[in-house]
Formats: structure tokens, sequence, C-alpha cells
């Protein structure tokens, strides 16, 4: 091994390891690393990569249910039985910083990472999501990111295939310069045909198949683990660049492949790239590799070989297949035009020989490279914020009522309240003609399970990231109950949760205690819910010098499933006629609403009112309701409470409403509050005596509210708010109006 | 019997909701025709999918037409058979000249998904003749790049020789300007050739033929193909 100048501490310090880190890696060697071997720990021991700031508090969750395949961590994705012989592959991940650098190639990667993560296990991605996070739109840098990102989640995914069919999108000032772009997907796969993450079998031969290496994206994990700065841009090769073509016949053809039963493991290349996946891969079997990296396909020449270790080209894969029928595989590349080349063999020397030319120029251990073997683990301390204290001052009689009607036309056309549709329009969501949802919406969307019977799933992504940085603990929990009720809304059943965890650096102990409080009450809420938590990602160091750190924002991806169709319920009132209750516990509460924040523009308040208890009886409830066929339209209370749920009901059915408040209440909190655990219901007048005896006999409060009117206005304690299409015009382009490009 | 034949270019993405969607609609028998082949398995029409064909990178559907089954798709064509191109497939159509004009960028420059509205234009054509002209169908688009042109000359041709199928319109059933999601010249949404064999559209009617899906317009198009062949 060439050993003429060993780099020192110095440069461990400049590839994102710490002094100690270094010390570490010598102690593994035996001997000081070279740089290939440093450039491998780094990335490797990056936060991205090893979860060594996060995974003592990972582990706190739970992760057991009868449904749960494959657990959090055991594989790329988490894998859920639904029935019928059928499994779900679901999980979510983050591309920030490559989105703030890059919002259209930061996106689309993004999108092209989360679906390799779901069809390397052999299943076929049906559904996306994703979760969007920017700066207020009335800034031109916001409006280039918004468009950035949307237009590379579309082209890559609609051209990719598979259909968009929900999300959610969130605007606030502390993501100017560090946007949030969370991908989620879902895919099912035959129970017992799934594709595992692992290499054993001396002499088994290992493959790369795809795109072919190039410089991008190397050291793009450890660039995700670190702030973002003006020298950020300097990292511009950092971000990767897309190929959906590519995706979609390496997704024909990885799927073709596992079925042929040849492959002994498999796994795409994201972060990190080749080493993650040789070293992971090995770790798990137990064996050792030699790969030697000449051999691997290149897009230029003279690579480093800590070029092609740690590029983070996309649209690629590593294959182990069962020695002898190497034919067969290649014979599938090859109908698929795609390039598949051996570039090294199984060992059993649980080491990694990397060769360059017959050249050793690394070797090592792949089991003290990986998250739960010899990776750092840290227990980080952290400090409770100034902020959170001075929040619980709140005093809502500070407060003075405002003019209702300005107040609802305010909030109708905040670009949080407003239509996504300028969004959503972008992305194919009907491909694959199993989006149920696209023709009418619900809370969550309803994807159909076309290889089972009567069988669909049920999506959604949630989080509040307002009400997470007011209380943590709280706001997390309530992201979870956000999700399950959206589900349960939708008329299906929660079954567990995949999260992508957002926040600023970690090392800040400020930053540290909204992270340990958000994993404190994600756990309580999964475990109230019986969502077991199946995986997910990290993504820390959201901050910058000018906005610092993010909101907190631990988004929940949640899974659900509907047997039977006959359940799926819509937010849509139906017909004019129709009653129009609240279903939960209404309370004077406006902390952190909307209405509060934005209108009234008061910042510091506590997280809204949530109990835990009230939240589990409303769902029961409502599953019961729609168990029995008496509800005619059904959606929960989120942002913007009440009047947004009304006016949302309304605006998808093109029916108007006669609603009246209800004495004893602060006006603004009953028609803008967002206290939790609530919803929105209709139906015919027949259905109310059941209806309300099952409320009283669920211990849930039914307030009766008015009726669903052909009148087309919204009417509201006998005035008229508004017309139809006013409050359509205000829906429709409070956030398009930033958005839509003049025509030419 | 009738058997539809649906190619399948790398890239194309709408084929086995083709597949479904004409299974659904009557034919007895649908087979996936991979690009590479040039047996068109004695199919009694030939389906050109949507999706992104090698991508689009270049122009949508230009790459497309080169592959070895277009030769056959062409000439099967040429003997009077029907070939129908949906989305990318029309594109495709029109980019190996078995149909007139061009598909280009959306007059915003967005890709768009959403429902349309469509009305019949000429109501002897396969796609069309089971179809009611005074009815409005609700047919999904999902394209960049489904702005339909044609220079003037080609444009005159087109409407002297009937051969416009839909029309974007208004939910009841106006073709204003209003109602045109793209730009496409004279709210076009699908076209055919002179002989009225080769048909072309934008608008997905195998989107829109599954009853659990809600919206089941499209099937009444599809079925009025496989009713004209008998």
């Amino acid at each position: 091994m060439n050993t003429v100048t060993l780099p020192t501490v110095e440069t461990a310090k400049k590839l994102g390891l710490l002094p100690d880190e270094y010390d570490k890696i010598c102690e593994i060697l035996g001997r000081q690393p070279n740089f290939t071997e440093l450039s491998i720990f780094s990335v490797m021991w990056s936060e991205h990569c090893s979860y060594k700031n996060s995974i003592v508090w990972l582990k706190t969750l739970p992760k057991e249910s009868e449904r749960m395949l494959a657990k959090a961590g055991e594989e790329n994705a988490g894998l859920v039985d639904i029935g019928q012989g059928l499994a779900v592959a679901f999980k979510i991940e983050s591309h920030n910083h490559p989105s703030a650098l890059e919002p259209y190639q930061g996106a689309a990667t993004g999108v092209g990472g989360i679906n390799r993560d779901i069809f390397t296990m052999g299943a076929r991605p049906i559904a996306q999501l994703n979760s969007l996070r920017f700066g207020m739109p009335e800034k031109d840098r916001n409006q280039f990111l918004i468009k950035g990102v949307v237009k590379g989640i579309g082209d890559y995914g609609n051209a990719f295939g598979i259909p968009t069919v929900g999300g959610e999108v969130f605007f606030d000032d502390c993501f100017n310069t560090n946007p949030l772009v969370n991908a989620f997907s879902a895919g099912i796969v035959q129970t017992g045909k799934t594709a595992k993450a692992i290499s054993y079998g001396v002499g088994n031969p290992v493959y790369i198949v795809g795109s072919r290496t190039g410089k991008d994206g190397i050291h793009g994990a450890t660039f995700a683990s670190e702030d973002i700065s003006e020298k950020s841009n300097e990292k511009l090769p950092a971000v990767q660049v897309g190929d959906p073509f590519a995706e979609k016949l390496l997704l024909e053809a990885t799927l073709e492949v596992i079925a042929s039963g040849s492959v002994i493991g498999i796994q795409d290349m994201g972060a990190a790239g080749i080493i993650c996946s040789t070293s992971e891969m090995s770790a798990k079997g137990e064996h050792g590799m030699d790969i030697w990296l000449e051999k691997v396909p290149t897009r230029q020449e003279n690579m480093q070989p800590f070029e092609v270790l740690l590029s983070e080209s996309q649209e690629r894969m590593l294959i182990i297949v069962e020695k002898g029928n190497e034919e067969e595989i290649l014979a599938i590349f090859d109908k698929w035009d795609l390039q598949c080349a051996q570039i090294g063999v199984v060992t059993d020397s649980k080491r990694l020989h990397f060769y360059m030319k017959g050249e050793l120029v690394a070797d090592v251990p792949a089991e003290d490279l990986v998250l739960g073997g010899g990776a750092p683990v840290y227990h980080r301390e952290w400090k409770e914020p100034a902020y959170f204290a001075e929040n619980q001052k709140f005093d809502p009689n500070q407060i003075p009522q405002p003019d209702y009607v300005e107040a609802a036309k305010f909030l109708l056309s905040h670009p949080n309240l407003a239509s996504k549709k300028w969004v959503s329009k972008q992305y194919d969501s009907m491909v694959g003609t199993a989006n149920v949802s696209a023709g009418e919406a619900s809370d969550a969307a309803i994807v159909l399970v076309k290889d089972a019977k009567d069988l669909a799933i049920v999506i959604t992504v949630d989080c509040n990231s307002r009400y997470v940085y007011a209380n943590p603990e709280k706001g997390c929990a309530i992201a979870v109950a956000e999700a399950a009720r959206n589900i349960v809304c939708s008329g299906g059943e929660p079954v567990a949760i995949t999260n992508c965890l957002n926040f600023g650096n970690p090392y800040n102990p400020e930053v540290y205690w909204q992270f340990v409080h958000s994993i404190k009450g994600m756990k309580t809420a999964c475990e109230a819910f019986k969502t077991p938590v199946t995986g997910g990602n990290v993504s820390f160091y959201n901050q910058s010098g000018y906005d610092g750190p993010v909101f907190p924002t631990p988004t929940i991806g949640m899974l659900g499933i509907m047997e039977g169709l006959h359940k799926r319920t819509t937010i849509a009132f139906k017909t004019p006629g129709h009653r129009i209750a609240l279903l939960g516990p209404m309370t004077d509460d406006i902390a952190s609403s909307e209405y509060l924040y934005s209108y009234c523009k008061v910042k510091a308040s506590p997280a809204p009112y949530f109990e835990m208890e009230k939240e589990l009886l409303t769902q029961k409830l409502v599953k019961k309701l729609i168990k029995q066929s008496l509800l005619a339209s059904c959606h929960d209370l989120s942002d913007g409470g009440l009047w947004l749920a009304l006016a949302e009901s309304g605006l998808n059915s093109g029916f108007g409403f006669e609603v009246c408040g209800t004495e004893g209440y602060r006006m603004d909190a009953f028609w803008f509050g967002e206290g939790q655990s609530r919803v929105l219901i209709s139906y015919p007048l027949e259905h109310e005596d059941r209806i309300k005896t099952l409320a009283l006999e669920k211990e849930v409060d039914f307030l009766p509210l008015g009726i669903v009117s052909d009148n087309k206005s919204f009417k509201v304690d006998g005035l008229d708010w508004m017309s139809i299409s006013e409050a359509s015009e205000l829906y429709e382009n409070g956030l398009s109006k930033y958005l839509i490009q003049k025509s030419n | 019997m009738k058997k539809a034949g649906v190619v399948v270019f790398p890239g194309s993405n709408c084929d086995q909701d083709l597949v479904e969607a004409l299974s659904r609609s009557g034919f007895e028998k649908v087979a996936k025709l991979w690009h590479k082949q040039s047996d068109l398995e004695d199919c009694d029409i030939v389906f050109l999918p949507g999706g992104f064909s090698y991508g689009d990178y270049l122009r949508s559907g230009a790459i497309a037409r080169f592959s070895p089954i277009m030769k056959e798709v062409k000439a099967f064509g040429e003997r009077g058979n029907f070939v129908v191109g949906i989305c990318n497939g029309f594109q495709i159509l029109t980019e190996a000249n078995m149909l007139p004009g061009a598909l280009l960028r959306n007059k915003d420059r967005l890709f768009i998904c959403d429902y349309t509205n469509l009305v019949v234009q000429n109501p002897k054509t396969p796609i069309t003749n089971s179809l009611k002209s005074d009815q409005v169908y609700s047919i999904p688009i999902a394209h960049g790049e489904g702005r339909f042109f044609a220079k003037e000359k080609e444009m005159d041709e087109i409407i002297e020789g009937n051969q416009i199928l839909f029309k974007y319109a208004t939910a009841d059933g106006l073709t204003t300007s209003d109602a045109n999601p793209n730009g496409s010249l004279e709210n076009i949404a699908g076209i055919c050739n002179r002989g009225g064999n080769i048909l072309g559209m934008m608008p997905h009617p195998e989107r829109v033929s599954d009853p659990r899906l809600g919206r089941a317009d499209g099937k009444a198009l599809l079925s009025s193909i496989r009713t004209f062949l008998d």
C-alpha cells in the first residue's frame, strides 16, 4: 500500500471527523489511515450514514407489531404485512441540503433515491408523497426554490411513472435559506418474495448496474451533515444529477432480476455510494469483499479511488449474484439496455479490500464502518431554550376579537392554508390508475392495491412545524395524531409510520432538546395509536448563519389500510339539507394557530390544546360512524381550524353552508382555533340520533353547527361571510398568485 | 374476437394501465408488444401508450419513432389498419409523420395533470362513433408538451378533412380559450389522419375506465373503438 504521505488529524477535521474519531480509526486499523480510508470513514461515520447523534434516541421508539415484517434499520425500508399475501415497503427521506443549493436536481434526486429504497426490496412503488417547507413565497429567492423543487419532483416522478398522490407544503421565514424537501414512497411486494441488502457466499460475484459513476455527489453525505453557509455553493458538485429514464429501466430490470431468484442481495447506491453498499451488505452478511475499482464504469477518466468509492451518482445498484447464474442476470439487464459490470467478489475475510489496477488502496473492516457496528454513538447534551418558558406566558386575553370576515378572508388566502393546486397539478397523480383520491379528495390519499381484493392503502405525511417549535413533545405527538386522524377520517386504519427528522445542528444543546423531546412525543403517540416506527431518516444541520435553525420538523409518513373500499369517506359535502356537526373537544384555544401567528402576528405561544385520551376517543367514534355508513363527509380540523374545514368541504362540493357558533366560547377560538382531536362531519338528518347516541357512548362532544345549503354562499351566525365564488378565488389564488408565470 | 396490441417502449409508463382498460372495454385479447420486436402478433389494432419513451430528453417521441417496431406499425397503418396513440403515443405518431402537426411545450411551460372536458368533433371515427355529440366527456390530461400546433396550410387540411376528434371545452361544452389547458390551436385535444384509421389524443381515456376510481367516461371512448372494429 502506498504510504508516502499519510493524512493527519487536520485532514480528518476537514473531512468532518472529530479528533477523537480520528484516534478511533487509527485504533481500528492498528495504523494511520491513508486518504482513501480516511474518506471512507468520514462518509460512513457522518450523521447521514451512521446516525451517531440520534441512534440512542431512535432506539427508544416502538418497533413491534404483528404486521411488522422488517424492523427499522434492518432493510432499506420498513415492511408491513397488509394481508392477502402482500406487504407494503414504505419510507420517507430528506433531500434538504441539495435542494437548498440546486432545487431542481436536489429535489429530483430525492425522489429517485426514495424510490430505489423501495424497489431494491423487490417492491413495485405505487404511490409517492412529499412534504415541503419553504420561506414565505413573497420573496423572489423562495419563488425560485419553490418552482425548482416542484419541477424537480414533477419531472422525475412523472417520467418514472409512479403517481404523486398527496403531500404538504408549509411556509415560514425560518426556511428561507434551508428549505425542507422530504420524499415518501410506498410499494407492494408479495410476502416472502422480498430481496435483502446482504452479501455472503465466498466466490459470489459482485455487480454494479445502472448509470456510470461520475464525480457528482462526492462527500454528499458529509455535506448533508454540516450547516449551510456561503461556502456551500462551492460544494455544488456534491449535488447529484438525476435521470428518471435510467431509474425507470432500473426499476423494471431490478424487479425481473429479483424475481429470477438468483440474487443473494441487492442494495441501491444512495448516500456514500459504493462504499456504503459494500460495507453495509458485507457487515450484515458477515463476509468481506475484494473490489476492483478500475472495473467500475466511470463517466470520466482517471477518477481517484476515493472518488469512485464515494461518488453518489444516481440510478445505480450493487448486486450479489449466486455464482453460476450470471448469464441469466446479464440477459435481463441487456434486455433493458442497462450497463452491468462485475466489480468484485465475496470473500470470507469480513474486510473490504479495494484495489485500483492491482494496487490495494484501502483495507477496512466492514463491521467497523456501519451503524450498529463500529460507528461512533454519542449521547449529546441538551438544554431547554429560553423561548420555551416565554411561550407559556402567552395570555389569550390580550388578543382582541377581530373583524371575523376580514380574518376569514385573510386565512383562506394565506399560502399555508390556500389551495396547493399550483403545486399538485405539476405532479402526475393518476398514472397507475390506482389513486382513488385523484377524483375526489379525502384527508389522506387512498390508493388501490390492484393485486388484492377490495383493499387499499391510505397514506399521508404530516407535521405542523410551528407546533413542534412551540412544544416539541406535544407538537410531535400532534403530528402523529393528525396523521392518524387523516387516515381514520378517510376510512382507513392506521398501521405504521416512517419518519423524517429535520432539525438544526445537534451540537447545539437547544436544538438537541427539540430533538429529544420530539422523539419522546413520537414514542408516546406511536404507542397510543399502535403504529410502530418502521424506519426513516435523520436530517440534522438544517440551519444557517442567517436564519438560525429551522423549526424542528419531525415529518410523519403514516401508512393505513382500508379493508373494504365502501369505507372510503371524502371531505366534500354531498347534498344540500345535510346536517353539519363537529365532533371532539371544543376549547377556547387559539395558541399556535395560523390565525394567531399570521393574522394577529403573535409569534410566541404554546402548542395548541391536545389530550391523547380525547384524540383516541374521537378517532374511535369516527371509525364507528364510518363503519356504520352514517357519514356523508368527514374532514379533520387542522391548520385554520373549523373555518378552513368548513370552507374546504364547501369548496370541494360547490355547495354553501349555514352554520352558527355556540355561546360560551371566544368566537375567534371557535372559528379559527386549532385545538386538536376534532372532526367536521355532514350526514342526512335521519342519521342524527344514531350519531348522537354513539358520540355519547364514546364520550365525544357532539356539537351541531348547521346545514349544507344550495345558496352559493358561506353563511355564519346569520351573516353572509362570502359567496362561494369569492371564497374560491381567494382559496385558489392565495398561493398561485406568487408563482404563476406570465404567458408569453 | 378482437386482439389489441400495446407497444412498450423503454420509458412507457401507461402501458399496463392501457392493457387493463382495454380488457375492461371489451377487447377479448390484449398483448404487450416489446419495442425491439418486429412482429405485431396478429393484433387487430395497435396502441402506443403514454409515458416518457427514451426519457423524452430530445423532444417527446422523437427517439421512439426509430424503435424497430415502429417500421411495422407504420406499414400496418398504411395498410389501413387502426393505430391509436395516447399522450406520448400521440407525440410519437406526429414525430413519425403518421399524423400531421406537432405537440409543443404547454403555453405556461408547466406540466399539467388535471381533468379536462372533451367534446366530440367528428362523430364518425372509431373512437367517437358510439359517443354523443351533445355530451361532455371528463378525461384527464398529464403532459408537459401537449400544445397542438400545425402550420396554417396543414391546419386548413385538418379542418377540411374533418380530422379533429375532440376539442377541450368547458363543463357546459363550450370550446372557449379558458377551457384550453395548454394553448392548443383550436382547442384541439385529438386528431386523426385523412383516412380516419390513425388516431392520436393527449387526454388519457384509460385513466377513467375503472368505476372504483369514481369516474368512468374514458371507458366509453375505448368501448367505442372496440364496437367499431366489429
